[in-house]
């Protein structure tokens, strides 16, 4: 009787055990939670300092079209006109998931419904080998191969929103393919079968029931790929051309975000104008990301399967 | 009497093993006919062999003879496409596509072309409510069909086969999956259908089969037992096996 009443009462080896895990997983988050926010607080308050601490007109910051935060214009205003990189943020970023999708369908759905097997086989290690090469080699295969490419197929100097679309392309497709798979996959077998036994050929099955079903997993899988793009510095930077001005076309250089972010952010010195605003481009970045996020979110609540 | 399919001395191998043995067996017009018999007797495999569903399942072979309207089903000039038009098909669980009420019901009418947007919305409406679930949906027709009920799921799946207006339904248990209420409803809709179709039910409820069915058979093992009106089946079964069978000693 003692026994038991002393085995009930105090903690057994195994619930202190779990307390133990669980003060070490609570530790743990508890330092990743630290960390982003300070980040988070980070980029935001350096971010707005553009605005508050500089009096940038927040107006002219995204419509202005003159990038130049060393210098002032006439009337003294700081030259810091965002526009250009916002412009060639979304083109390169839009172009390259426009493009990327077909070809990102096509091979998804013959590697989950036309052929699995030699899908299985021969291109799932050629996608998962494409995730994972360093985006500096795209940039450097984009700046050898596609830059003059495009400047003997369109003219121009080469460098420009066609190149960074380009490359771009390369980058997002395996993570477009390899997220749609996943949700080709799991669209149930019976869909199929209700398909396939009203009549359907394999091929309706797959463009009527299928692909239709798999819609909401085809949209998260494209915002995936273009916060990817949409986030990728080096290699866009390696082929755009890297001119913060406003792009007249496809074959003009221009800049993206990342990328005068990171040819500027070893020449400004911290607490001044030029470096605030790269902090508030950083800032951009980061409430795009944030966007993607929750259009992820939207998208799989919509169109989740009920 | 007229008989829409017939199956002659069919055996059904799964790879190496044969999985009905010589099965002889005809589904007479405008009757429905149950399938009885315990678990992995081969119920479901006879009667996916008779829309060719069996196909999607690799390593099938299938010897004997399918015919329907006379034709062998398995002869290289049979369009599998144009059998499952004629021979539909309503799987154990409700089964419909994500999409709306109508884009279901509409799906085969699409698939053959059909594009007079009377002539659907018209089908719509007589297969829902042959389907008798019309008074449910007639008013959330742009709905998901995934927010309804599963029995009005199933009847809804019902009503997509009807849309084609096939010869022969085949049904896999349509009502195990639901509550007593959904399958009297079900049941009601498939005495109706008797008119126009030909029906054939797995099922394992014996009371069911009993009150919607004309004809009986009883499978065990891969072998056909016997086959008999069903009244006189339930009443005075041929064989030993069929009554220790209906009186439960086992299934
Ligand atoms: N895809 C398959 N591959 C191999 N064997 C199978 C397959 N499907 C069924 N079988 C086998 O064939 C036999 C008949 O199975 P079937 O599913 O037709 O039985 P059933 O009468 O429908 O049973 P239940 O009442 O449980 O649905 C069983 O022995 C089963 O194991
Ligand atoms: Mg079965």
């Amino acid at each position: 009787m003692d026994q038991i009443k002393n085995e009930l009462t105090h903690k057994s080896k195994a619930s202190k055990q779990d307390v133990r895990g669980r003060t070490i997983a609570f530790i743990c988050i508890a330092v990743i939670m630290l960390v982003v926010l300070s980040i988070l607080f980070m980029i935001t308050s350096r971010g707005l300092s553009t605005f508050i601490q500089d009096k940038v007109p927040v107006s002219d910051f995204f419509t202005k079209t003159v990038w130049n935060p060393s210098a002032v214009d006439a009337n003294g205003h700081y030259l810091v006109g965002a526009l250009p990189m916002i412009v060639g943020s979304f083109s390169v970023t839009i172009l390259a998931a426009l493009l990327a999708t077909p070809f990102a369908i096509a091979t998804a759905v013959f590697m989950t419904e036309i052929s699995p097997k030699r899908g299985q086989r021969i291109l799932q290690p050629v996608i998962e080998l494409l995730v994972g090469i360093p985006s500096v080699v795209y940039g450097f295969i984009g700046l050898t191969v596609v830059v003059p490419l495009t400047r003997q197929l369109f003219g121009g100097t080469g460098f420009g929103i066609l190149s960074g679309t380009f490359v771009l392309f390369v980058m997002v497709l395996p993570t477009i393919t390899s997220m749609y798979i996943d949700s080709l996959k799991s669209v149930p077998r019976f869909y199929r079968e209700a398909s396939l036994a009203l009549g359907a050929t394999r091929w309706q099955t797959i463009s009527r029931v299928v692909i239709r079903a798999s819609v909401p997993g085809l949209l998260t899988a494209i915002v995936f790929g273009m916060a990817r793009a949409f986030g990728e510095a080096l290699a866009v930077q390696m082929v755009i051309g890297n001119a913060a001005l406003l792009p007249h076309n496809l074959l003009s250089p221009a800049s993206t975000l990342t990328s005068v972010l990171t040819t500027g952010i070893g020449n400004t010195v911290m607490g001044t104008l030029p470096n605030n605003a790269l902090w508030t481009l950083a800032l951009i970045l980061l409430v795009m990301s944030l966007l993607f996020n929750l259009l992820t979110r939207y998208i799989g609540r919509k169109g989740g399967l009920k | 009497m007229e008989n829409v399919i017939t199956a002659e001395n069919m055996r059904l191998y799964y790879g190496e093993k044969e999985a009905l043995h010589g099965i002889n067996l005809a589904f007479p017009k405008n009757q429905i006919t149950a399938l009885l018999g315990p678990s992995g007797s081969g119920k479901s495999t006879f009667l996916r062999s008779l829309n060719r569903m069996n196909d999607l399942i690799p390593d099938v072979t299938i010897t004997g003879s399918v015919k329907f309207e006379g034709q062998d089903i398995y002869s290289p000039k049979m369009d599998v496409v144009n059998l499952r038009k004629r021979v539909g098909m309503v799987f154990q669980q409700p089964n419909p596509f994500p999409f709306s009420v109508y884009d279901n019901v509409i799906y085969g009418l699409k698939l053959e072309g059909v594009k007079d947007k009377k002539l659907l919305d018209q089908r719509v409406e007589e297969s829902l409510k042959q389907a008798a679930v019309w008074d449910e949906t007639k008013d959330h027709l742009k709905e998901s069909a995934l927010s309804f009920s599963g029995g009005q799921q199933q009847r809804i799946c019902i009503a997509r086969v009807l849309a084609v207006q096939p010869d022969m339904i085949l049904m896999d248990e349509p009502t195990s999956a639901l509550d007593p209420v959904s399958s009297s409803k079900i049941e009601d809709t498939m005495l109706e259908l008797k008119n126009d179709y030909t029906v054939a039910i797995v099922t394992h409820n014996m009371q069911q089969a009993a009150r919607i069915s004309d004809y009986s058979a009883f499978f065990l093992n891969g072998d056909l037992i016997e086959t008999e009106a069903t009244q006189q089946m339930f009443v005075n079964p041929v064989q030993e096996q069929t009554s220790d069978f209906l009186n439960g000693k086992f299934g």
